[in-house]
């Protein structure tokens, strides 16, 4: 043996280890391949021998080559091999190679779970790091849940090192395995207070990243971490809980208030920057959590600019960066507070460093107003000339443009100015963005009508000048600015001062070296110009202009014609050819300026870029109709649920086509016209049109007014924006001047008590008035369409599918246990098709997760149980079940036991716990007067929101509440009283839960996992009758027996009534009686009368509320069935006792005849093949809430399973107690649901869809 | 072409840890594609400019950012989303140098290129699939020292020899030194490990 190993290292002597690899690599720059490829056969002859050493080193060597780019996925099981040996040197190699080379699809993974089990349990604690990290690298989803409780043991470990390790690895095995977060979260929140630092900072670590992504479901850790935060001098874990804080304030603006002090001490006192800066962020945060309540926290507003401003005057340019990063948050919110540190913004813009520039940029967007606009552009401008580097340069021109065009050119207040700039801009070489200045020129043309003159001018002159901007066609972005310049001029020609020069100018050769789509705009407007310069001939007696114009034209235009350019060739040619026919009437002395400028007449509206968007469906037009039915093949296999109803198809979507037949449509078409025709908004033929859209009331119509004259309409060569600066100086000047004499003027008018109040504050942005009143005419929009301010929110946005919370299933914990995995794929039955059995042999894989449930069955069970004694019989049957279900998971129990003793952190089972930060919150600095009474008052019903099963009767107690009295202590006192009312009703639903069918519980499961919102809450009890006394609340008689045996067409129906007394007096004697009908009847003990009253088992106290089950026996349940009923009780007060009675009426809906039943795919096709159902079939319409609640309601209310979910389409079944098979398919597309069902009794069934109708209707 | 080298397998390094946090599906060429970017961005920046870089599609968007430092000829880059804190990923990098520089005594860049594994088995102390783990240098080195020191009696006499050979390796050749690189004094040749 020890031969063996001698023997096996002198082998191994002579191979390459790691560093002669890296040497030979080194040494063979030329041929570097060809090296590696004799290596890699070198490594492969390695791993073939059974020396682990050698083995090793092989491996060692692939973990360095695959760092270089190589694949080495050939060699994962050598790697295993490595990973499993005993000694820790291979050991680690082995992981190394495993955490850099092995993913998710990488198979061998599998292999490893029993090996890394034995290395988590390894008595040396190297072994056990070493597996952990390697696995926080590759865990998968099956590492996760095969090993979850190994980790979790190890939380728990001796040695802080595992401890540690243990702690973080955990958040990646929530992330892959979802379900372990709620079984390991109490001992993970346990780790927040380890001793050890480093545990501790590992689990605020997880538990920060664990909350970011879901902060509400953490904040009641906030009283937890806000100790951490003020105990803790590490500043590692400081900053992580200082970040975590900022996540949670949004949701919660009173632990911001709470926040700010210890945030400001920090402020003071910290001198680490990092810190510093983190609490600035927070309490940035927090600010604009509060900005709309608390004005007078402008004092931690100052604080943090004044901070930012030394991170960002420091000559280090990282804090500079933060600094400006941060300044961008607080000018969100308060940009005035920022406004005022503009200078050093500005000097920013002047760093060397381009992120700090760009960040420089970025705040300048939010602090321009109408007073600095043009001084802030100037100075862009003067670094646009400096600037070196291209993508800079063109960062700042889109700056500038986003800066002037920002919220509809809210800041201009000179156009003239603007278009200047614009055509500045157009001198920048090598630009990308021409395209950019070109839509600025073309949208202010369009829609600033006033200015439509100067800028023609403009654009005549830079149409004249296009050689300078043409210089290398190809590169050249900027000749893009060409083609606005020549559609302005041609579109509004009749401003131009000289059109027959432009057209010139545009018709010169040069042209011809334009990209195509330019010179087709070219083209079209030579044509139009064309005609403004034959018009302005017109009243000339000789015709010799108009004939220039002509000849020129058709001199030039061939040049165009022989373009390779398709559309530049088209449009040349036929207007060659009508110039050509113009030329030869001109001879005849026709006049022809009318009939050519008819050509071009109209004016085009600007019409908003979502507009097409916009455009209502119109009534009656289903987009997703098939036009002709369509060929039968595409009928695919996997369609099965459509498949399934296909018979039925035609006869559901024929009625609806021939509804609307020709005359219908013809009268539709009419009516719309007319709508049209009253809507200013629409655009139409008419060249008129434009009058009656301006004359429409509603539309904000300003009256054009002349243009100011002193400015200059003709600019000599290319205009200085700078002048306009000037000017506008001086005009403002006057403004101002004139305001005061006006102001003297309303001031005496005011004293002879005519005039308005008003303000004559120092001036203001609203004092500053445009140059030249400008109407900036609205984008068109068609009719009808919706005016939203949420156009920016793609519905279809493919991140918002994506944020899909790993945790989620976990977060809403209030809702039915969930089993996630697998719910996606449709059940099977196995062959025999027996479902009962069926349910009892699923695979065993599921076992766990089930006992994970009946677990967290438990513990709510459990907490219950500890506020009250009264239950204990009912706890005792729940314990023996979950003992039955849970022998085989002993060591989960078991850890399950010890942790125990924590708050699990779901919200459902600590609606204490939310009181208790509501009460930590609402002890705030802030003096706790009634009004604060008040809030807390106002916040006790929001675990109400949050429990599985809102009482309706929740509201009413506390609105009786809070008229009662206004102490706080009272209130808090009532609060609990609520919370244990909540918290046993809320047993008795899940009790519920336990009794119903498992499998029934999974299918209702089928229809939500995998979507991200948490089902609204819903709950089967509702109100049977109340008064002073008393309450009774009637559960939905849901718990149905089918008793064969003793009646064999007739059933059972279970109802559950919760007695609460409302009173301060004692209740008891309570008698329940019903007046029997014929079908259905209140089973009464034997010897008892037909007409005599049951006793209810129990006495009510004041203010405690009990439930109690009445068996009725009902023969058929194809109809919904009322039955009168009394309840009798006597109210025992000190002194006296009187007898006191309520009527109700029990309702017996046919939903309640139904029990959930689940159905596999293949039997429900096979039922729905079978032929002996009868169909039926309901439409709903404006249901507005997403699919899966719509399904979860119809589970949850009526009963039903989800077989199979095809997207926005299900298959559900449900069996009435006499045996009935009732199928649905529901399909949604918008609001409309649609619901064909398939019964074998049509009259049962008929009811069924009216209680589902009455159900949606409610909400 | 050393440096780029090097920062290549530096960067390697840190998008390995990347990788981790990030990539689903992790496959050689993004990888490659990634470090080839990130050494384009952090090598054309200025001395005395920030050190951060915002994300660009290619390391996961904008929620991330290129946090760096840059030591003689070696860039150290870590991928970080926002939930780190800027400055702090700064002061991690300087641990992690400076526990490099315990570690090997006056680490140069030889050290890193020849001992990569070592370089990971440390870097796995601090960092444990993406989230920052241990921050505190001597537990660190205390961690790392001990690990070293059980490699080193498990090697025992088998080990010996492999080592003995590895020596007479380095000293056979006498043209690598020529090879390493041209005209940098700091260069040293990797440590020859001694018989003990």
């Amino acid at each position: 043996m020890a031969l063996k190993i001698v023997k096996g290292s002198i082998d191994r002597m002579f191979d390459k280890n790691l560093q002669d690899l890296v040497r030979g690599i080194r040494n063979h720059k030329e041929d570097e391949a060809k090296y590696i490829s004799t290596c890699i056969d070198e490594i492969k002859q390695e791993l073939k021998q059974d020396n682990i050493a050698v083995k090793a080193n092989a491996v060692c060597k692939l973990t360095y080559l695959q760092m270089l780019g190589y694949d080495v996925s050939w060699a994962a099981f050598n790697i295993v091999e490595v990973m499993s040996s005993s000694k820790f040197t291979y050991k680690r190699i082995g992981y190394l190679a495993a955490s850099q080379c092995f993913h998710e699809s990488t198979d061998v993974i599998m292999l490893t779970t029993n090996q890394i089990r034995k290395d988590l349990s390894s008595p040396n604690q190297y072994d056990t790091g070493v597996a952990l990290t390697g696995l926080s690298c590759f865990v998968t989803p099956d590492l996760a849940r095969d090993l979850a409780n190994d980790i979790m043991t190890l939380m728990s470990h001796t040695k802080p090192y595992i401890r540690k390790k243990a702690v973080l690895i955990m958040y990646k095995v929530f992330l892959k395995y979802p379900e372990s977060l709620r079984p390991a979260f109490p001992r993970l929140k346990e780790k927040l207070e380890d001793p050890d630092p480093g545990v501790q900072s590992a689990a605020v670590n997880v538990i920060c990243e664990l909350a970011r992504r879901n902060p509400k479901n953490y904040l009641s850790l906030a009283p937890l971490f806000f100790k951490l935060m003020t105990s803790s001098t590490n500043n590692w874990v400081l900053i992580k809980i200082i970040k975590l804080f900022g996540a949670l304030t949004p949701l919660e603006p009173r632990l911001g208030k709470k926040l700010i002090e210890p945030l400001t001490n920090l402020i003071h006192s910290t001198s680490a920057m990092s810190l510093l800066y983190e609490c600035v962020n927070t309490v940035i945060a927090v600010l604009i959590s509060l900005s709309s309540g608390m004005p007078n926290h402008s004092a931690s507003i100052q604080l943090c600019v004044q901070k930012l401003r030394i991170l960002i005057e420091d000559s280090d340019q990282n804090l500079k960066y933060l600094g400006l990063l941060a300044m961008s948050k607080i000018l969100k919110t308060h940009p005035k507070s920022v406004q005022s540190h503009k200078d050093l913004i500005l000097q920013c813009l002047d760093d060397k460093d381009e992120s700090i520039r760009l960040r420089a940029l970025d705040l300048l967007y939010g602090m321009v107003s109408k007073k600095n606009l043009m001084e802030i552009v100037k100075k862009l401008m003067l670094h646009v000339d400096k600037a070196e580097g291209t993508t800079y340069r063109d960062e700042l021109l889109t700056k500038i443009i986003d800066i002037c065009s920002q919220s509809n050119y809210q800041y201009i207040t000179n156009f003239e100015w603007y278009i200047s700039i614009l055509v500045e801009l157009t001198r920048l070489e090598g630009t990308r963005h021409g395209h950019l200045i070109a839509s600025q020129m073309l949208d202010v043309a369009i829609r600033v009508k006033a200015i439509r003159a100067f800028a023609v001018a403009q654009m005549a002159t830079l149409l004249d000048n296009a050689h300078l901007l043409t210089g290398n066609t190809q590169r050249n972005g900027i000749c893009e600015v060409l083609y606005a310049a020549a559609w302005i001029c041609g579109e509004f020609s009749e401003h131009l001062e000289n059109p027959m020069q432009t057209l010139e100018a545009m018709l010169r050769p040069k042209v011809a070296t334009l990209p195509g789509h330019i010179q087709a705009v070219y083209v079209q407007n030579a044509a139009k110009l064309f005609a403004t310069v034959l018009k302005g001939e017109e009243g000339n007696t000789d015709g010799t202009a108009a004939q220039e114009a002509s000849q020129l034209m058709i001199d030039r235009l061939p040049l165009f014609v022989q373009s390779a350019n398709l559309e530049v060739q088209e449009r040349a040619s036929c207007i060659l050819q009508l110039v050509k026919y113009i030329q030869k009437l001109q001879q005849k002395d026709v006049e022809v300026a009318e009939e050519v400028n008819a050509l071009f007449a109209g004016e085009l509206n600007p019409v908003a870029p979502k507009a097409q968007k916009k455009v209502p469906v119109p009534e009656g037009l289903d987009l997703d109709a098939w036009i002709n039915e369509p060929p039968s093949e595409s009928e695919s296999e996997d369609e099965q649920p459509k498949a399934i109803f296909a018979k039925e198809e035609p006869k559901h979507s024929r009625p609806r086509h021939t509804e609307v037949d020709e005359k219908e449509l013809a009268r539709r078409r009419e009516a719309r016209k007319q709508e049209q025709a009253n809507n200013p908004f629409y655009i139409k033929a008419s060249p008129s049109s434009q009058k009656v859209y301006q004359e429409a009331p509603g539309v904000e119509h300003i009256p054009v007014v002349q243009i100011d004259l002193n400015v200059p309409l003709k600019v000599p060569g290319l205009p200085m924006s700078d002048q306009y600066v000037k000017m506008e100086e001086e005009r403002r000047q006057k403004e101002r001047a004139e305001k005061k004499k006006k102001e003297k003027k309303k001031r005496k008018e005011k004293r002879s008590g005519r005039g308005k109040k008003h303000d004559s504050a120092p001036e203001s942005e609203e004092d500053i008035t445009p140059a030249h009143m400008v109407d900036i005419v609205t984008e068109e929009m068609p009719e009808n369409a919706l005016p939203s301010d949420d156009d920016e929110r793609d519905p279809t946005d493919p991140h918002k599918a994506l944020d899909i919370d790993l945790d989620k299933p976990l977060a809403d914990s209030e809702k039915l246990p969930v089993r996630s995995h697998r719910a996606a794929e449709s059940q099977k039955s196995p062959t025999d098709g027996e479902t009962e059995n069926a349910t009892l042999q699923e695979p065993k894989k599921k076992s766990s997760k089930e006992k994970r449930e009946k677990k967290k069955d438990k513990e709510r069970d459990r907490k219950k149980s500890k506020e009250e004694k009264k239950k204990k019989k009912h706890k005792h049957e729940d314990k023996e079940e979950d003992l039955l279900g849970g022998q085989a998971d002993e060591p989960v129990l078991q850890s399950e036991e010890t942790s125990q003793v924590a708050d699990p952190p779901t919200s459902s089972s600590t609606t204490a716990e939310v009181s208790d930060l509501d009460f930590w919150l609402s002890n705030a600095p802030v003096p706790s007067n009634t009004q604060e009474a008040a809030t807390v008052a106002a916040a006790a019903p929001e675990p109400s929101v949050t429990a599985p099963d809102s009482e309706p009767d929740e509201p009413k107690d506390t609105e009786m509440e809070e008229t009662k009295s206004s102490k706080h202590k009272k209130k808090k006192q009532k609060k609990e009283k609520e919370e244990k009312e909540k918290k046993k009703k809320k047993k008795h639903h899940h009790h519920h839960h336990h009794h119903s069918d498992g499998a029934g519980e999974e299918s209702v499961q089928n229809g939500t996992v995998e979507e991200e919102e948490p089902l609204p809450p819903m709950s089967n009890y509702c109100l049977l009758a109340e008064n002073s006394y008393i309450k009774m609340m009637m559960e939905d008689a849901d718990e149905v027996y089918d008793i064969q045996g003793n009646l064999q067409d007739g059933s059972q129906v279970v109802v559950s009534v919760i007695f609460e007394n409302k009173c301060n007096s004692f209740l008891k004697s309570m008698e329940f009686n019903v007046l029997d009908s014929l079908n259905s009847k209140l089973q009464r003990p034997e010897g008892s009368g037909p007409h005599d009253g049951l006793v209810v088992p129990f006495q009510l106290p004041p203010g405690v509320s009990n439930e109690a089950r009445f068996v009725f026996t009902v023969q058929s349940i194809v109809m919904p069935q009322k039955l009168k009923g009394t309840l009798t009780f006597i109210v025992k007060n000190e002194d006296d006792s009187t007898h006191e009675k309520l009527d109700f009426k029990l309702h017996f809906t046919c939903t309640s005849y139904l029990i959930t039943t689940p159905c596999y795919s293949d039997a429900f096709a096979k039922l729905l093949e079978s032929g002996d159902l009868k169909s039926s079939s309901i439409r709903l319409e404006g249901v507005n809430m997403p699919f899966h609640h719509l399904l979860a309601r119809i589970c949850f209310h009526h009963h039903f399973s989800v077989v199979e979910r095809i997207d926005s389409c299900a298959s559900m079944y449900s069996r009435s107690i006499q045996g009935h098979h009732v199928c649905l398919l529901v399909k949604t597309s918008a609001q409309t649901v649609s619901i064909d069902a398939k019964c074998d009794e049509p009259t049962l069934l008929g009811n069924v869809l009216d209680e589902i109708k009455q159900t949606f209707s409610q909400c | 072409p050393f440096i780029k080298k090097q920062t290549k397998l530096k960067t390697r390094n840190y998008c390995s840890f990347l990788n981790v946090s990030l990539y689903s599906v992790q496959n050689e060429d993004t990888e490659q594609q990634i470090i080839r970017e990130t050494f384009h961005l952090v090598s054309k920046r200025d001395e005395n400019v920030c050190n951060f870089l915002e994300g660009g599609l290619l390391i996961g968007g904008l929620d991330y950012k290129l946090i760096y430092r840059h030591y003689a000829t070696l860039y150290f880059v870590f991928c970080v989303d926002s939930s780190e804190s800027e400055l702090g990923i700064l002061d991690l990098i300087q641990v992690f140098v400076e526990t490099l520089d315990k570690c090997f005594e006056n680490v140069c860049e030889l050290d890193l290129i020849f001992h990569v594994d070592k370089v990971h088995h440390i870097l796995a102390e601090m960092v444990m699939g993406g989230m920052v783990l241990e921050t505190n240098m001597n537990e660190i080195i205390t961690q790392v020292d001990a690990q070293n020191k059980m490699e080193k009696s498990e090697a025992g006499i088998a080990g010996a020899p492999a080592r003995a050979v590895s020596a007479v390796k380095n000293m056979n050749l006498p043209e690598m030194p020529k090879n390493i690189n041209i005209g940098d004094i700091s260069i040293k040749v990797p440590n020859l490990p001694s018989f003990k």
